[in-house]
């Protein structure tokens, strides 16, 4: 069971509290109906399912309801830091592509 | 291949059994194949064997990271069924239980195939209004099936709690009764043998590292023991996946997820029967070897760690309590986890790509066992052809851009 | 004879507290402090189970969870637990126990002439026969069921309850042995938080059973002052009865306590187990090690024990369990064995030791004792059946590989086997660690440390006391400081303990035979499984290479002790064959638990009506008391109808409805999702998460709103309305309400953090009542008076603030029947209150009050969708023919736009919303029907669609159906059939979803 550092309530919380939102960082089209069915359906459906560092969203759905970015590793499950929506994460994958 | 019988049996008891034959050879990697298979999974070795059975090719290697069958084949649940919702998941899974029901013979191994029927609950009225749904539309796909009230569901298994007492008492069921459970290891050494016995290299301990391609098509695979030439590539890795896809700098529209299963110490026979629960969420069966065998729920979190959150496999045996409750003294011998590709809409993957001689066979999510057999039948068939196997078209990566999903979340029997 | 095995004096067993006690039917006598197996073995019982394969005679052979025989059933009826372990189980007066195999009767096992055919079950026999014909498998399974599993479960629910702890602290301590004991109490005189569990019934470890001089006194009192100091202090929190089962992520640990198990079959008073969910800022493991035995040849006939087994029975009970002993080892710490036996005055025939000498200190002694010592010798095989009668030693190659010698067959009844000592290195596994071999120790230890975990003691092979007491205090020292007590500095001095001499051990799993391994009698490496050493090779032989290969295919460690025994010897002799090493050969990985968890410690309080929370409405009490029968909706109950006496379902049905469609009925509508949102921005918002537009919709009016996901799939619906320019109120479907406001939440802080918006969940705060058919407005305005409900000041799609019943009220007037409808919020505390005055009010137009099912059908009868059941996920707003609430001139291209213009959501046959009527109008369709234009075809058939809803209108006097069809309404009027599980195929016409009042005029009255 993860212990995750909510950056909003700034306490560590059980896994129990939170609710996984998937991959984080992945922005909305600003005009959706210029992309292509492909691209429309990448930003839909695919998703980079990194093993190893993972920028991902959860919510505190039974604390303060606020969305945080965590960077974790998917195969220790080592959590290297969360931090608030629109902040760059401190932890990046260098070979990681945009 | 020496054939097994009870007569084989007999006969090698006479000598100790010192005189057993390898059930596979360990070849030494040939320099080109005619397909590389990456992944010696169930999936994998069933394509592996249709390709040489069914489409002559032969000079074929399976190419494993670790040991044969040792991902997801080792660590499902083993439970059979094909009562999927939707037409073309219905055709492709009953296409596998066709399969199943003569695979002992056809691998002359046992892989235990016990078609003891299979009860998808239902607790509340829109469960039942789906039940009903689902039920009618495989019998109409030619998929056997009904649909029980709760006095039939507590015929069928006497153990499951039917009574108005339940916090979401059983209203009905459906009833599946060709499905069942099968022996997970032997499926997987069981296609293992056969495809070695018609020719096909099993190649373990061996990791691909990259996919190597010439002029935009594949041309072979980079691996721990040097690179290995072959015409065709197919990925059959369940939990690698998006790792193989990003070796040609492709993205997949798959999260892999940690998926937990428990089972009890070995008691004698109480259910013979598998029960599975959406609502409730538990699901189980019992072993021949005595034990229960549990369904946890998927993680929500993406993970390669093969193990999962223990909050899981309380709230799972809450469930099993919840629905069982004669079993609460019973006690939980091991619980282990595996990766699962999951998919937007619960359905697979099985795939020609962009690039010229690589396919995928992936995505299966939580019910890829059932699917062993006729997985690997459509994709020897997709490979084989360079053209989809019918039952496997609609199961294309394209759907992800046209729309065209196959929303099995509800039937796939684990809540994602 | 009583006890005829137990000595006068010594033991940590009470003789003034005899318990009686069965076992197989018959009645002994143990003593308090026992367990089930000293007591047994006190009474010289030899034979408690029956192997499952081969069904041999077992007997006791281990003393605590590495225990693969005496395994019983315990209790009976409801309150019986199978496969306990007769080691670990604690006697208490009245036990009742019961093998688990053996068939007719233990002594005469009918079983076991089948086992004699054991040569035919050689591994994966069943994977070679059983396959002709196919039918057959059917039958054969039904019997190689009934012969496998252990025991029993149950046959009623379980009479006890479990609970849970969520416990914190800063250093957790596994095991109670000297490393574990002197970790707590280096760490607890910090001031750091402290758990320290054991699964003995107390604390000690080792030191329950071997003394030594620490500080010049006896270790068994130091062990006492230091359990006393551990307990006296708040900061610790001593769980003996407690087994760690699971190591998890973070730092977190799952012990479940046995809290009555040692009183009796059920608990008395209070919870039976008790699940103490640990999170800890450091852990240390100090598990200790488990004795190996050695492999040879009918090593499973009882009386053949592990070396440290008769020394714990001897030393802790008082029980000498046989009288003529042979030793064979491979190390010193089997020598123990015959020095507590010798002392005990019972006769020890030989000590056989594979090496070629030892200066050890326990060698020493048993020399100084008399013990005749055979170095360079092993215990080849023994013969007997349901106990040893003699044993074979022989002259051992220094490589322990061959006999070099004669064989010498001495008589004894007992031998005790010592192969070394491995390391409990499981909870290391369960965070993904491998463990890692050492030559040195003969043993995996615990790998790298994946997360703030320290081990000390014999874990990590130290197995002098001097090294566990020592490192014990320096681990516990250096974890509590860093979890941020202290400075890592001692605050105690180091107690003098003086090191034992000790002769290196060698690394001998099986004892080799005069015959080779695949004609020896029956080497046993899994006791539970069967799983014998000609087995191992047989799989190696025939391509199994990976020892996970081995395990899977002879079962090795999937029994209920996870192979604490076999596993290393069976990986050895796997080595072994494959011309490999054990660091190359590997180890498989244990996982939770370590020992079995029961379900119900597990599941806690969250069974029955705890599983999930029942969520009620301020109405409820009044729903149950007008005999209202409930249906769960999410975690609600609402009432699905309300019965008369003596009415069935249909018959109550249609009098609700036409109770509403003729005067006045009322529902219960509280729990429908709502969601309070305020901000500056809050039109801009929902104009982006809705398919409507809402930038127009004023103060005092209400629209009907589709939610979709981003794949233009429709998602919630509901009725927002204005009640401010920056302030709506949204309403969700009832299920839908928790996920929407998450989903509002997710785009609002992850991609519109500029929209000035705030968001709230007031579902609980309001009670909602509906007020639907003609004489509504009379009811209302008898007790409101504040609104004016004139139909033009007060119109459909508006709301007012107002009174009713004297109290604050927010009134609707939407409607989900099609007839006038007024919704009524009031605060939920004075819910019921007005929902009496509104049965009240109606009494003179017999308001009647309808539940979930009529709603159902009055919605139906004017074709409103409910999403979740005519929609399941996969239809867009224009399947469900409802593009007159997409905005289509929307600044912003709104959640799930872009995914209309798809090639699948553009084709041409897209199933459709559409009526249907059957050709006869008394045949209702079943819900989930399949349609088919042509039932005559063969299966597979085409299907083309399928009923979503569907009733009896008895307002129409016929039935009624919604489906989705392909291509429906270019079909209206046409007849399509629908196959029906029973036989029956029922035609019925495409029509228009509105079968009632297709001009609306109802409502707007």
């Amino acid at each position: 069971m993860l212990h995750l550092f909510c950056p909003y309530c700034q306490e560590l919380r059980e896994e129990n509290e939170f609710h996984y939102r998937g991959q984080a960082h992945i922005v909305r089209p600003k005009d959706p109906e210029s992309l292509s069915d492909k691209e429309w359906g990448d930003y839909l459906f695919f998703r980079n399912n990194s093993k190893g560092i993972h920028h991902e969203m959860w919510y505190h759905v039974s604390g303060c309801r606020r969305f945080f970015n965590v960077t974790r590793n998917t195969v220790t499950y080592e959590i290297y830091e969360t931090y608030k929506i629109g902040e760059t994460p401190a932890v990046t994958d260098k070979e990681e592509t945009e | 291949m020496s054939r097994y019988s009870v007569f084989s049996l007999f006969r090698h008891a006479l000598s100790h059994h010192e005189n057993w034959q390898k059930v596979w050879r360990n070849p030494t990697p040939k320099d080109v194949y005619d397909v590389v298979i990456v992944g010696g999974g169930g999936h994998g070795l069933a394509t592996a064997y249709y390709l040489a059975k069914e489409h002559g090719i032969t000079n074929v290697a399976v190419v494993e990271k670790g040991y044969l069958g040792g991902g997801n084949t080792a660590r499902n649940t083993t439970i059979l069924r094909s009562n999927y919702l939707w037409d073309e998941a219905a055709h492709l899974f009953e296409h596998s239980m066709k399969l199943w029901e003569g695979l002992s013979q056809d691998l002359n191994y046992n892989v235990m195939y016990s078609p003891r029927g299979v009860l998808n609950l239902g607790h509340n009225l829109q469960d039942m209004r789906d039940i009903e749904r689902r039920v009618n539309a495989n019998r109409l796909n030619g998929i056997d099936g009904e649909v029980l009230n709760a006095k039939q569901v507590q015929e069928i298994c006497p153990l499951l709690d039917c009574s108005e007492r339940a916090r979401y008492p059983v209203l009905g069921a459906s009833w599946q009764a060709r499905g069942g459970v099968a022996r997970h290891d032997a499926v997987a050494w069981g296609f293992a043998r056969a495809a070695d016995s018609l020719g096909v290299d099993l190649l373990q301990q061996t990791e691909v590292v990259g996919i190597r391609r010439h002029e935009g098509a594949v041309c072979g695979v980079e691996t721990n023991r040097g690179f290995i030439a072959a015409k065709k590539v197919a990925c059959v890795t369940a939990g690698s996946s998006s790792l193989l896809a990003k070796m040609v700098g492709m993205e997949l529209p798959i999260e892999s997820h940690p998926l937990q299963a428990c089972v009890s110490e070995p008691i004698k026979p109480i259910l013979d029967t598998v029960v599975m629960s959406n609502a409730v969420h538990g699901y189980m069966s019992q072993s021949d070897k005595g034990d229960l065998v549990i369904g946890a729920g998927i993680d929500s979190y993406t993970g390669y760690g093969q193990r999962g959150s223990f909050p899981v496999i309380e709230h799972t045996l809450a469930a099993i309590c919840e629905m069982f409750p004669d079993v609460r003294r019973v006690r939980m011998n091991r619980a282990w986890g595996g990766i699962v590709d999951t998919t937007p809409d619960a359905s697979p993957i099985i795939s020609k790509t962009h690039i010229p001689g690589l396919y995928f066979n992936c995505g299966w999510g939580t019910g890829g066992f059932k699917a062993t057999p006729g997985s690997g039948n459509v994709f020897a068939h997709t490979v084989a052809k360079d053209e989809p196997h019918p039952l496997a078209k609609p199961f294309s990566i394209d759907r992800f851009h046209s729309g065209h999903l196959i929303d099995e979340h509800g039937a796939a029997g684990v809540a994602h | 004879m009583s006890q005829q095995n137990r000595l006068a004096q010594g033991g940590r067993i009470d003789r003034n507290r005899v318990l009686n006690f069965s076992f197989a039917g018959q009645t002994y006598k143990g003593y308090e402090g026992d367990t089930l197996a000293s007591a047994l073995l006190a009474n010289g019982v030899d034979v408690v189970g029956r192997s499952f394969k081969y069904s041999r005679a077992r007997g006791i052979t281990g003393h605590g969870s590495e225990e693969p025989n005496g395994v019983v059933q315990l209790g009976t009826g409801d309150s019986t637990v199978p496969n306990v372990r007769a080691t670990q189980q604690e006697l208490y007066s009245g036990l009742v126990s019961n093998p688990v195999a053996g068939w007719p009767s233990l002594q005469f096992d009918l079983m076991s002439y089948l086992g004699k055919a054991g040569a035919m079950m050689p591994p994966g026999f069943y994977y070679k026969t059983f396959m002709y014909p196919q039918k057959l498998w059917m039958t054969y399974e039904h019997f190689i069921r009934k012969a496998a599993g252990l025991g029993k479960a149950p046959t009623a629910p379980d009479p006890d309850t479990y609970d849970k702890f969520n416990q914190h602290c800063d250093v957790m301590v596994v095991g109670g042995g000297p490393a574990g004991l002197s970790a707590a109490y280096a760490a607890a005189k910090t001031g750091a938080r402290v758990i320290i569990a054991d699964e003995q019934s107390e604390m000690g470890g080792h030191l329950l059973t071997f003394e030594q001089t620490i500080n010049g006194q006896s270790s068994s009192l130091w062990l006492a002052e230091m359990v006393a100091e551990l307990n006296a202090m708040s900061n610790v929190k001593v769980l003996p009865k407690t087994t760690v089962m699971g190591y998890f992520d973070h730092n977190f640990l799952v012990a479940i306590e046995r809290r009555t198990d040692h009183l009796g079959e059920r608990a008395v008073s209070g919870t039976r187990q008790r699940s103490h969910r640990i999170r800890a800022k450091q852990v240390i493991l100090a598990a200790g090690a488990q004795e190996r035995p050695l492999v040879f040849a009918n090593n499973d006939v009882p009386g053949v024990m592990l070396a440290s087994s008769v020394t714990t029975y001897i030393k802790r009970y008082a029980v000498v369990p046989g009288h003529n002993l042979i030793v064979s080892t491979a190390n010193d710490s089997g020598y123990l064995a015959a020095i507590e036996w010798s002392k005990a005055g019972r006769n020890v025939v030989g000590i056989a030791d594979s090496r070629p000498h030892s200066d050890g200190a326990l060698v020493a002694e048993a020399k100084a004792l008399g013990i005749d010592v055979w170095f360079g010798h092993g215990v080849m095989e023994v013969k007997g059946g349901r106990r040893v009668y003699s044993a074979s030693v022989a002259a051992i190659s220094a490589e322990g590989d061959r006999i070099i010698g004669d064989v010498k067959t001495y008589d004894c009844d007992t031998v005790a086997t010592s192969g070394g000592w491995s390391p409990v290195v499981h909870l290391s596994c369960h965070t993904g660690s491998r463990p890692v071999w050492r030559d040195d120790i003969i043993g995996f230890v615990p790998g790298k440390a994946l997360q703030a975990q320290h081990c000390v003691g014999s874990i990590m092979g130290d197995h002098q006391l001097a090294d566990c007491v020592h490192g014990g205090l320096e681990t516990g020292s250096k974890a509590a400081a860093q979890a941020g007590f202290g400075d890592g500095e001692l605050l105690m001095t180091k107690p003098d303990i003086e090191r034992l001499a000790e002769g290196k051990a060698q690394a001998l799993f099986l004892v080799p035979h005069k015959k080779n391994v695949s004609r020896a009698p029956k080497q046993f490496v899994d006791l539970q499984n069967d799983v014998t050493a000609a087995g191992i090779e047989l799989a190696t032989r025939e391509g199994f290479e990976s020892i996970e290969h081995v395990k899977r295919y002879t079962a090795m460690g999937f029994g209920t002790d996870q192979g604490k025994l076999g596993n290393v010897n069976g990986m050895a002799i796997a080595a072994r064959s494959l011309g490999k090493s054990i660091e190359e050969t590997g180890t498989t990985i244990f996982r939770p638990s370590y020992t079995p968890s029961t379900f119900g410690a597990l599941a806690g309080r969250d069974a029955d009506t705890l599983f999930d929370p029942e969520r009620y409405t301020a109405i409820h009490q009044w729903h149950i008391d007008n005999g209202a029968v409930f249906e769960d909706v999410g975690q609600w109950k609402r009432p699905w109808y309300y019965p008369q006496p003596g009415e069935s379902l249909s018959e109550a049905l249609n009098r609700e409805c036409l109770a509403t469609r003729n005067s006045v009925g009322i529902l219960d509508a509280s729990t429908l999702g709502k969601i309070d949102i305020q901000g500056k921005d809050a039109r801009e918002f929902l104009n982006r998460v809705y398919t409507n537009a809402w930038s127009k919709l004023a103060i005092g009016k209400c629209r009907y709103g589709l939610m979709l996901k981003e794949d233009g799939m429709i998602m919630d619906d509901g009725v927002t309305s204005c009640l401010a320019d920056d302030h709506f109120i949204v309403t969700t479907t009832t299920g839908g309400a928790a996920a929407v406001l998450e989903w509002l939440e997710l785009w609002h802080q992850t991609e519109w953090p500029e929209l000035e918006v705030y968001m709230s969940s007031v579902t609980d705060h309001w009670s909602t009542m509906t007020i639907s058919g003609p004489n509504a407005r009379k009811v209302l305005a008898k007790v409101c008076h504040d609104i004016d409900l004139d139909k033009e000041a007060f119109k459909f799609m508006e709301w007012r603030n107002g009174s009713v019943a004297g109290v604050t009220a927010r009134v609707f007037r939407i409607s989900f029947t099609g007839e006038l409808s007024y919704e009524i919020n009031v605060s939920a505390n004075d819910g019921l209150f007005v929902w009496e005055a509104l049965i009240e009010a109606g009494k003179e137009f017999s308001i009647t009050p309808y539940g979930t099912e009529a709603m159902h059908v009055l919605r139906a009868e004017k074709g409103f969708i409910i999403v979740g059941q005519d929609t399941d996920g996969s239809v867009t707003p224009y399947d469900m023919d409802m593009g007159w609430c997409v905005g289509k001139n929307k600044a912003f291209s709104f959640i799930g736009k872009r995914s209309f213009d798809r090639p699948d959501t553009q084709k041409a046959d897209r199933k459709q919303f559409v009526g249907l009527k059957t050709k006869n109008s008394d045949e209702v369709l079943p819900e989930g029907a399949q349609a088919v234009w042509d039932p005559k075809q063969a299966i597979p058939m085409t299907m083309v669609g399928h009923v979503t809803s569907s009733y009896y209108s008895a307002v129409l006097g016929r039935s009624i159906a919604l489906a989705v069809i392909k291509e429906g309404h270019k079909h209206k009027g046409e007849t399509l059939y629908f196959p029906l599980a029973d036989g029956r195929v029922i035609e019925a016409v495409i029509c228009d979803y509105v079968f009632y009042d297709p001009e609306g005029e109802r409502q707007n009255v």
